[in-house]
């Protein structure tokens, strides 16, 4: 696969893990946190803290759209589908989060739901053309990656007049978690997190551009070097960020050269300030209330928002208390730390959040790295 | 009325355009039409067509092993193979890889009010064929019909009955610290071919279920000379579940090369756009051996020079591992661990 | 972050649709949300939709970059 398979050359790795160690000051420490979900999983399916020195640490944060999605978000779209009869299609990331009452859209199906997974909005589309006598309804999560589709999505049905399609927004920003974790005490004040920089997210800034972030490289003089999807990306990425502490600088780096610009995309940006607009306040799962954090539809295309169509009305819900990872998607424990990590809370039963996406902190740790918390000696 | 109506007629099944209905299942004439006009037509052997409610089978040599699989896969017809053949596979690997000679099958079937007959006449074919190429023998069957919604088409399930020779004794606990692991082909292949009809994509080159009897190979395999410790064949869960069985029923660790393990170009790629990782896909006709380390060489060479063996592999080697983690050298260089999926893998978009 | 990957336009058809091909595989996409694709141009795709063109020289250039740190360092440790 062309694009994908040079970029995951152990060979190459090799090299890049000398230049590395051959660069970091000996005594000092580098946490450099990885904002995006898909960037913790790369890390830990291809193992790369391996080729890492042992004073680098990663730092997984919350961008993962499935693991800052609310219980009470999830409780909404559950009820679409058990008490409005509706036609609820998602990703498959969504499927089984856990929610209220025991309940998540896959045992809502069970429960005879008509949940579906889609690929894409698209297929949501089809079926709603398909069904006219059905309310379909789209949970649309995901960042400023996944928004732009779901624009182009609405505005078809609008010029369809497709009148049984509707959208449960929950679309994120990636800015705003960033700004969250960065005004939080224990990185700004206390120390506690030391963070020297970030890996910027793969293809949200192809959307969103390189420009963003340097707000936050010169106000919290933090590096952000943006990298792209695939392990060598992140690996040169971290290269970038530690010359970049080493000479003492703190700006927007862009590694991901291919495939994001400054400006990023235009085209997709309109489509979706066409369409969306920011609310005010935010529950994220873990981080609490986020003030302009995320986004709803517009009044123009207020026939396509599932939230006025039923008239829903969000209740927060509290996340078990024995459940740390608030204190995880800001880097301020590890997974380790939670005193439910692996014995109740695994992915089989997830408590919170992290466990439950596949890319969540907990998950990829459990799935692909616990080995490495027991281990004396390496094979 | 003048036309003269030959004695005995009776109606013919309409096979072509026909469908099931409630009274196929009913134990009358009609059911009896149709295991008589659809089922006996591909299926007779001496059992089948002693008519009794049981087939007394004679004595084999050794052990009894009996395994049963009920399959409810979703299409029924799907690039490389059907229910059908997949039904015969399944039942007569499980009983193959005990080390046993697989030799007759039951069948049970759970017809869908409306399913159509041709489609059914397919599957009955495709059985039979498997059936006849992997040298076993359907000798009890049985056919029951539900309403319409309360079956997929149809569901199918066999029984296989064998026989292990004194001496073979294969079992997913005897795995060792220095033994070996191999599969016998590329993995991924049959749930790729199922998700990517699914999922509506398109291929240059067809991924293709590996749906196949196995019975050849595990013979081949045992008559190397090697020592096997335990053959067995990673359906659901792909690779990574029955792997993670083996160490946890053994109580040993298992470390793999990413490289060494066989996938073909088509299904990386199916799995990249869906966001699926190969190792959890299932497979329907491969099978994973292990085996004392000194044999290894002998064994590889044996299955490759079986046709269902020609892409086997090398590809990792039991260690001690109280915690009996499965690890695996990734082709970037770093370490992660394969670990079993909690349910069935869903592609991501994250 | 979200699961994006690299593919080759194969067709171009109506309606901002195009068939992409990874690896062997073909796809349906979506091209709403880019412009001025050609068919042998590389995008990325997520969720069915096409987010933006892959520029191949700058491919080269980060691929060669990333080489060369791995020359780099066994040239200073020889």
């Amino acid at each position: 696969m062309k694009y994908v398979d040079e970029f995951r050359d152990g060979e190459v790795a090799q090299g890049l893990a000398r230049a590395i160690a051959a660069e970091v000051w000996p005594d000092r420490r580098y946490n450099f946190m990885e904002f995006c979900g898909g960037h913790t999983h790369a890390i830990s399916r291809y193992g790369v803290p391996d080729l890492l020195p042992p004073n680098v640490r990663m730092i997984h944060g919350p961008g993962c759209p499935v693991c800052v999605l609310p219980i009470g978000r999830i409780d909404l779209a559950i009820k679409l589908a058990l008490e409005n009869g509706v036609i609820l299609c998602t990703y498959a990331d969504t499927m089984r989060v856990p929610a209220s009452d025991g309940l998540s859209l896959m045992r809502a199906k069970a429960r005879g739901g008509d949940v579906r997974m889609v690929y894409a909005v698209t297929d949501a589309l089809k079926i709603a053309r398909d069904n006219p006598g059905k309310d379909v309804v789209f949970f649309a999560i995901g960042f400023e990656t996944t928004t732009p589709p779901t624009a182009v999505a609405v505005r078809q049905a609008d010029a369809e007049q497709l009148k049984n399609f509707s959208v449960l927004c929950c679309h994120v920003l990636t800015p705003s978690a960033i700004m969250n974790i960065l005004e939080s005490p224990e990185v700004r004040d206390l120390g506690t997190v030391p963070l020297d920089g970030f890996i910027g997210p793969a293809h949200v800034s192809t959307v969103i551009g390189s420009r963003p972030y340097e707000f936050f490289a010169e106000e919290y003089r933090k590096p952000v070097v943006i990298a792209g999807f695939e392990p060598l990306d992140v690996m040169q990425a971290i290269r970038m960020l530690v010359r970049q502490v080493n000479e003492g600088r703190a700006m927007v780096e862009n590694e991901f050269t291919r495939a994001v610009t400054p400006e990023g995309n235009a085209k997709a940006q309109n489509l979706v300030s066409e369409v969306f607009e920011l609310r005010r306040s935010f529950e994220w799962r873990g981080l609490g209330e986020v003030p302009y954090s995320a986004l709803k539809i517009r009044e123009r295309f207020a026939e396509y928002d599932a939230e006025r169509r039923f008239s829903l009305e969000y209740r927060p819900v509290p996340d078990n208390k024995a459940c740390a990872c608030g204190a995880i998607l800001r880097g301020v424990k590890k997974p380790t730390d939670c005193k439910i990590f692996g014995t109740v809370c695994t992915p089989e039963n997830p408590m919170g959040s992290c466990m439950v996406s596949s890319e969540g902190a907990c998950a990829a740790h459990y799935t692909y790295g616990r080995h490495k918390d027991v281990e004396e000696t390496p094979p | 009325m003048s036309g003269q109506v030959k004695k005995g007629y009776a109606r013919p099944l309409d096979i072509k355009h026909g469908c099931v209905d409630m009274s196929h299942g009913g134990g009358g004439r009609a059911m009896v039409q149709l295991i008589a006009d659809l089922f006996a037509e591909h299926l007779s052997n001496e059992y089948l067509a002693q008519g009794n409610d049981g087939a007394c089978l004679p004595q084999g040599e050794g052990r009894m092993v009996v395994s049963t699989d009920s399959h409810v896969v979703s299409p029924l017809f799907f690039p490389g193979g059907d229910i059908g053949g997949l039904s015969v596979h399944g039942t007569v690997n499980d009983v193959a890889v005990m080390g046993a000679t697989p030799l007759y099958l039951t069948a049970g079937f759970i017809l869908e009010e409306g399913f159509p007959l041709a489609d059914l006449a397919r599957i009955v074919e495709s059985m039979a064929k498997a059936a006849k190429d992997a040298g076993v023998k359907l000798v009890a069957g049985d056919t029951k019909v539900v309403e319409q919604g309360k079956g997929d088409g149809v569901f199918i399930t066999t029984t296989g009955v064998g026989f292990l020779p004194d001496g073979i004794h294969l079992s997913g606990n005897l795995a060792q610290p220095g033994d070996v692991l191999l599969v016998s082909g590329s993995v991924g292949d049959h749930g790729m071919a199922i998700m990517s009809k699914r999922e509506n994509l398109s291929f240059d080159a067809p991924i293709l279920s590996d749906s196949t009897a196995l019975n050849g190979l595990t013979a081949a395999m045992l008559a190397s000379g090697a020592t096997i410790r335990v053959m067995r064949d990673p359906t659901r869960g792909g690779l990574a579940a029955t792997i993670n069985e083996i160490a946890h029923q053994s109580g040993v660790g298992i470390h793999l090369e990413e490289a060494a393990i066989p996938v073909k170009p088509e299904v990386d790629a199916a799995c990249e756009l869906l966001g699926l990782d190969p190792l959890n896909i299932a497979n329907e006709g491969k099978l994973i051996a292990i085996c004392a380390a000194e044999d290894a060489e002998t064994l590889l060479a044996a299955m490759r020079t079986h046709p269902q063996g020609q892409q086997a592999a090398i590809i990792g080697k039991v260690v001690e591992d109280p915690h009996g983690f499965v690890q695996m050298k990734t082709k970037f260089g770093g370490r992660r661990m394969v670990d079993w999926l909690s349910g069935e893998q869903l592609p991501r978009i994250c | 972050m979200c699961l994006a990957i690299p593919a080759r336009v194969v067709e171009i058809a109506a309606d901002d649709q195009a068939i992409v091909d990874l690896g062997g595989v073909r796809k349906n996409i979506s091209l709403a949300l880019v412009e001025d694709v050609q068919v042998g141009d590389y995008v990325i795709v997520h969720v069915g939709y096409a987010l933006t063109r892959l520029d191949p020289e700058e491919a080269e250039k980060t691929l060669t970059l990333m080489a060369e740190a791995g020359l780099t360092e066994q040239a200073a440790a020889s």
